[in-house]
This record gives C-alpha cells, sequence and structure tokens, in this order.
C-alpha cells in the first residue's frame, strides 16, 4: 500500500512517539479505571495492552480514540495533546470488538465510509478505487457489494480492519478483535494480522485478555492490573523476566513455591516454604528488591522442569522436591504431567518428548522426582 | 379455561364482525339483512358530508402524525441522553400522557385553548390597526391537531426510545471514529437505524388521530371529522351507510397498524 506524504514524514521524526500518555488517569465516580498511567508507544510498533477485564485497558484505548476523556493527565497522538479533541478530528480509528459494522450499508460503502466523510471529499471513482485496493489488501476481492450481515465472523472481522486502513490512519486501535472468532480463526487471523501491519506500517495498538494473542504479535506487550500498569516489555523480557507474580501467572505458565523471604544475597534470594523446605531463585531485571521476612514466592516454568523416577537418581538438579502424578496429558512434542507435592500444591511440568523417548514416560500415580536448576528459578514478589 | 377465552374472543369480535357483515346489507334498515351487496358503500362514498370529513379526518391525521413523528422523534433523542431524576420525571410524564382518558385530554385542551383564547384574542385586537379586521383565535383545524399530536407524540417518543435502546451503541462511535460530525452521524447512521420505529410512530399516530371522537368532539369546533359525523347521523339511526362507512375505517386501520408492526418486526429480525 503507498503511503501519503504525512506518514513518511511521521517516520522520519523516530523521537516522537506515535502515543503518549503522561499522568493519566480516569475516574468513573470514585473508581479509578486508570490510575496515573505514563507510556509511549513507537512508531510502528505492534503494542499490546494486555490484562483481565476491568484493569483499565480498553479505557486505555479508548482515550485514545477519544470516546473517554482523562479525568487528569495527558495523552498526545504524535506528539500532539489531544485531550478535549473529540474522536472524529482524531486521525485514529478503531476497530471494534463486535465489528459495528453500519448494517444498513454494503460492504464497499462500510469501507468508504471515513474518506466520505473528509473534507473535501474525494471523488467517487477515487473512493472507489481506494475501496477495490482496501478490499484486496484484507482478500476479499468481489465482496464488495455484499450486504455485511451475509458475511461469516472472519469476513466481517476482515471488513472491520477495511474500513480502518483505509483512512491510513496514525495509530490503529484494535479492540478484543478476534474475540469473536472460533479457535482456529483467530489463530489465522493473528498471523495475517501480524503480517498486514508489517505490510502496512502503521502503529497497531490492541487491547486484549488473551496473553497467547498478545505474546503470538506484539512487539511490545503493556501489562495492567487494576488500572496501573504492571510492566511493559517485549514478549520475550515479559517471559524471562516478569517483575511480579502477577505478570509470570499471566504470562504463559508458571508453578510457584511460596515462602518467607530468609536470605538476600546478592540478587539471589532463599526462601523457605511451610514445608520447610528452602528454595532459591535470582531477582528478575526491574523488579524491586525483595526484604528478608517478607513474602515471596520461587517461579519455575514447566518446561524447566526435570521428571525423573522416585529415587531422584537419573536427573541433574539443585532442587528436588518428590510427588506423585495426578495427571498425564500426551500433546505431541510435549507430555504434561501435573503433580501434586505435599504441602506445595499443584506442580505442572512439560516434558519434551526426546527426553522421554529415553527416559520412558511416568504413568498417573506414580511416584516421582522433579528437580531444576537454582539458576533457572525467579524469586518474585506479588 | 378453553372454552372461557373463547367466549371471551367471541364477545370482542362478534360485533364487530356483525358492522363487517351489515356493511354489505341490500336492504335498508341495519338490523334487517336482505342479501349481499355494496350499494351502501357506493352511497357513503357519494355522500358530500361523509367525503367532506373524510378529508377533515385525513388532514387533520396527517398534520398530528407529521407533527408527532418529528417532536417525538426528538424528544425520544433527548431523553436518551438525559440522566438522573429529570429523566424518570420526562419517562413518568410520557406514559401518563399515554394512559390518560381521552375524556380527560378532551377537557383539559378545550378548557386550556378557551382561556388562552380570551387572553389572546382582546391583546390581539389591541395590536391590529384601526379598521383592519383583527385575527381572531379559535377552535378549528390547529386545536385538533394540536390536542392530537399532545397524546400521539407520546407513541412516537416510546417506539424510538424502545428503538434506539436496542441499537448497537459502538455503531455510533464507529461514525465518529470514522470523522463524521455529529451531525452526520445522525443523519448517515442514527436515523436510517431509528427510521422504521419513526414510520411505525406515524402509522400508528395516524391511526389513533383519524379514528379519534372524544379529544376531536371536545376541541373540533365547527369541524366535522368523520368520527364526529358518525356519531351525529347515528342519532337519525343506525343505516348500512354507517356500517359501511365503519368497516372502511377499520380496514384502513388495520393496514396502518400491521404496516406499522411489520416495520418495527422487520427491522428488528435482521438483527
Amino acid at each position: 500500500m503507498e503511503h501519503n506524504p504525512s506518514q513518511l514524514a511521521q517516520a522520519s521524526k523516530v523521537d516522537v512517539p506515535d502515543i503518549q500518555f503522561v499522568g493519566v488517569t480516569k475516574r468513573f465516580g470514585n473508581v479509578a479505571a486508570v490510575d496515573n498511567v505514563d507510556l509511549s508507544v513507537e512508531s510502528g510498533a505492534f503494542f499490546s495492552f494486555l490484562g483481565p477485564s476491568g484493569c483499565g485497558k480498553t479505557t486505555s484505548l479508548r482515550m485514545i480514540a477519544g470516546f473517554e476523556q482523562p479525568t487528569e493527565g495527558n495523552v498526545y497522538i504524535n506528539g500532539q495533546s489531544v485531550v478535549g479533541i473529540p474522536p472524529h478530528k482524531r486521525h485514529v480509528n478503531m476497530v471494534f470488538q463486535q465489528y459495528a459494522l453500519f448494517p444498513h450499508m454494503d460492504v464497499a460503502d462500510n469501507i468508504g465510509y471515513g474518506l466520505r466523510q473528509r473534507a473535501p471529499r474525494p471523488s467517487k471513482s477515487e473512493i472507489a478505487k481506494r475501496v477495490d485496493e482496501t478490499l484486496e489488501l484484507v482478500r476479499l476481492e468481489g465482496y464488495g457489494n455484499r450486504r455485511v450481515w451475509e458475511m461469516s465472523g472472519g469476513q466481517q472481522q476482515r471488513v472491520a480492519l477495511a474500513r480502518a486502513l483505509i483512512n491510513h490512519p496514525t495509530v490503529l486501535l484494535l479492540d478484543e478483535p478476534l474475540a469473536a472468532l472460533d479457535r482456529k480463526l483467530r489463530r489465522e487471523m493473528q498471523i495475517e494480522l501480524q503480517t498486514l501491519q508489517r505490510d502496512v506500517g502503521i502503529t497497531f495498538v490492541l487491547v486484549t485478555h488473551d496473553q497467547e494473542e498478545a505474546l503470538s504479535m506484539s512487539d511490545q506487550i503493556c501489562i495492567m492490573n487494576e488500572g496501573r500498569i504492571v510492566q511493559t516489555g517485549s514478549p520475550r523480557d515479559l517471559y524471562d523476566d516478569p517483575v511480579s507474580r502477577y505478570v509470570a501467572d499471566f504470562v504463559g505458565k508458571s508453578n510457584f513455591f511460596e515462602g518467607d523471604v530468609v536470605d538476600v544475597n546478592a540478587g539471589s534470594y532463599s526462601i523457605k516454604s511451610a514445608t520447610g523446605q528452602v528454595f532459591s531463585g535470582f531477582g528478575s531485571k526491574g523488579a524491586p528488591a525483595l526484604v528478608k521476612g517478607g513474602k515471596a514466592s520461587i517461579a519455575v516454568r514447566p518446561e524447566l522442569l526435570s521428571i525423573g523416577s522416585a529415587d531422584g537418581g537419573n536427573i541433574d538438579a539443585d532442587v528436588k522436591i518428590l510427588g506423585q502424578i495426578k495427571n498425564r496429558i500426551f500433546l505431541g512434542e510435549h507430555t504434561e504431567y501435573l503433580v501434586e507435592c505435599e504441602g506445595l500444591g499443584e506442580v505442572l511440568v512439560l516434558s519434551p518428548k526426546h527426553i522421554e523417548n529415553i527416559r520412558g514416560t511416568f504413568e498417573p500415580g506414580a511416584s516421582v522426582t522433579l528437580g531444576w536448576m537454582n539458576d533457572i528459578a525467579l524469586a518474585l514478589g506479588d | 379455561m378453553r372454552l372461557y377465552s373463547i367466549a371471551v374472543y367471541l364477545f370482542l369480535y362478534i360485533p364487530i364482525g356483525i358492522i363487517v357483515l351489515f356493511s354489505f346489507n341490500s336492504g335498508r334498515h341495519a338490523s334487517d339483512f336482505q342479501g349481499l351487496s355494496t350499494m351502501w358503500y357506493g352511497k357513503a362514498l357519494s355522500n358530500p358530508f361523509v367525503m367532506e370529513s373524510l378529508v377533515t379526518s385525513l388532514i387533520i391525521a396527517f398534520a398530528a402524525a407529521t407533527l408527532s413523528s418529528l417532536t417525538g422523534t426528538a424528544a425520544a433523542l433527548a431523553l436518551q441522553r438525559m440522566r438522573g431524576p429529570m429523566r424518570v420525571l420526562f419517562d413518568g410524564l410520557i406514559y401518563i400522557s399515554i394512559t390518560i382518558p381521552g375524556i380527560v385530554i378532551g377537557i383539559t385542551t378545550l378548557v386550556a385553548l378557551v382561556t388562552a383564547f380570551d387572553i389572546v384574542n382582546p391583546i390581539l385586537a389591541d395590536m391590529w390597526p384601526e379598521g383592519v379586521k383583527p385575527p381572531k383565535l379559535s377552535l378549528g383545524y390547529a386545536s385538533v391537531i394540536a390536542a392530537h399530536t399532545l397524546f400521539t407524540m407520546s407513541l412516537v417518543i416510546v417506539l424510538v426510545r424502545a428503538r434506539i435502546a436496542g441499537m448497537d451503541r459502538a455503531l455510533i462511535e464507529a461514525s465518529t471514529d470514522l470523522y463524521a460530525t455529529p451531525w452526520r452521524t445522525f443523519y448517515q447512521i442514527t436515523l436510517p437505524q431509528i427510521f422504521p420505529a419513526i414510520m411505525a410512530g406515524f402509522l400508528l399516530s395516524f391511526t389513533f388521530s383519524f379514528d379519534d371522537f372524544i379529544i376531536s368532539f371536545f376541541v373540533a369546533g365547527p369541524n366535522t371529522t368523520l368520527p364526529i359525523y358518525v356519531f351525529s347521523s347515528i342519532r337519525r339511526g343506525i343505516t348500512p351507510e354507517v356500517n359501511a362507512i365503519g368497516t372502511i375505517v377499520l380496514a384502513f386501520s388495520l393496514i396502518l397498524l400491521v404496516t406499522a408492526q411489520f416495520l418495527l418486526r422487520a427491522r428488528n429480525e435482521r438483527k
């Protein structure tokens, strides 16, 4: 797709973020939906707000679109404060959760809607040309004359995308765009959205509660909880260096062993669990330091755990715990074990196929040893 | 239980059926059926008094329905944005104006209008220059139209409100997000979405106004609407001609009501 001159100009001013929040708070009555948030979205990024419902992610998106105004603080689009500017004067476009396609218009009229509102209004032939190009972009050639309710969910989704993208917005906002699609289609659309974003070079800001969706598509993820940002970073940063148990739990799967901090030693923490066992782990980059005597958790990813026979002889690990297999799920390249460990709760283990091939599998009910190396364990506060 | 409900329906609809049947009577008397004929329809339609009152009724119904559609839609849109106790108050007022008996509307409108005329007319007479006949406000078309608009407007408000409530809010947001000004959003998105409800409101208002006797009777002044004509002709005895008029009005009203229902239903199903 061609770039219009203003976009090229924006792309050259790399130091100005496309979106910036400075001390933004939004209150509904006494409830702060968004609480003193600072963030910036770089030009050309695929940025995601991730969090459970009610965490303030949708309100943040709606403040970018202009449907909500911040109670305090400032929102900047492309370096310009947009506080008080209504949605129709902002050069951002949104893909709505239920698509919000206009039911009384056909597909082409839906897509051309934004162009027809422009002053001066482009000629009919110009609009038709752009609509056709955009239909092609979202792989809906020839669907222009369809009524929107005749389209399948996935097609409606593409119409909604086309209707926003045709305007070449500074930022494309996506509000849980894949939530209404079935699993297989969602996977397809994730890949398609990513490809589309690279092709058009427009900044995408996505809101989702689905961690897999956020991890697979985004360059940057902003994890929110109760109106505040918990952590912002690349998917890999969030996975490898979560700043809190909340993040580690939200991004990927993790096992947590809780206890009191008993020893602090050069970024490494020791925690004594209720069973009396002592576990150690490193503090995460960027996380606040834990204090001796406080509560903390040692987090271990399921794929970093080794599983061995009850005598514990055949695994190489710093820490070993005993347990009994409660459930086993064969997932192809992995086998997933749910292991009940006395006093520590259920522990999830992902055992890769090539190791299973050598060591054999374990039956449900079998007693096993779980082990891990201290350098892969993380010590996290809540 | 089933017998009981059948009896209720028979009780309700047999008189109407008899009127329809007797309107095709070829005999001279309403109560004496002598065979099928459409002659009373011809008689009714060639009666200048009937035609004149029909035209009067149509003008009043059309004007009242148009006015109430416009004002009712505007009120519904405004009420939708209102919050808090004022909204409760206005909601209450709307339902009151629907449930209030026609005779009360008739009397109160008459009293209000006459009182207003008594105050305004002398002032107008004073204002006009010597020798020119001053305009004199009196009961007539305007008063009936005003009175009918007063209660049919509430119907439009209720219908349009329901339609707005059923409408996806995101459509309006999508439109403003796509650079449409509030005004353009209104006529490109909101209006097409609520139009079936407005039309249904128009048709219902038309029917209510067209069929109304009580209110018109009080405030019509010298004008004779069709229901008033029928009422006055009954005093000279019920003729098959009255039955014929009744049947025409019935058919006309039913067609409008069914159309209104169809408009409301068709749009909802498509959603």
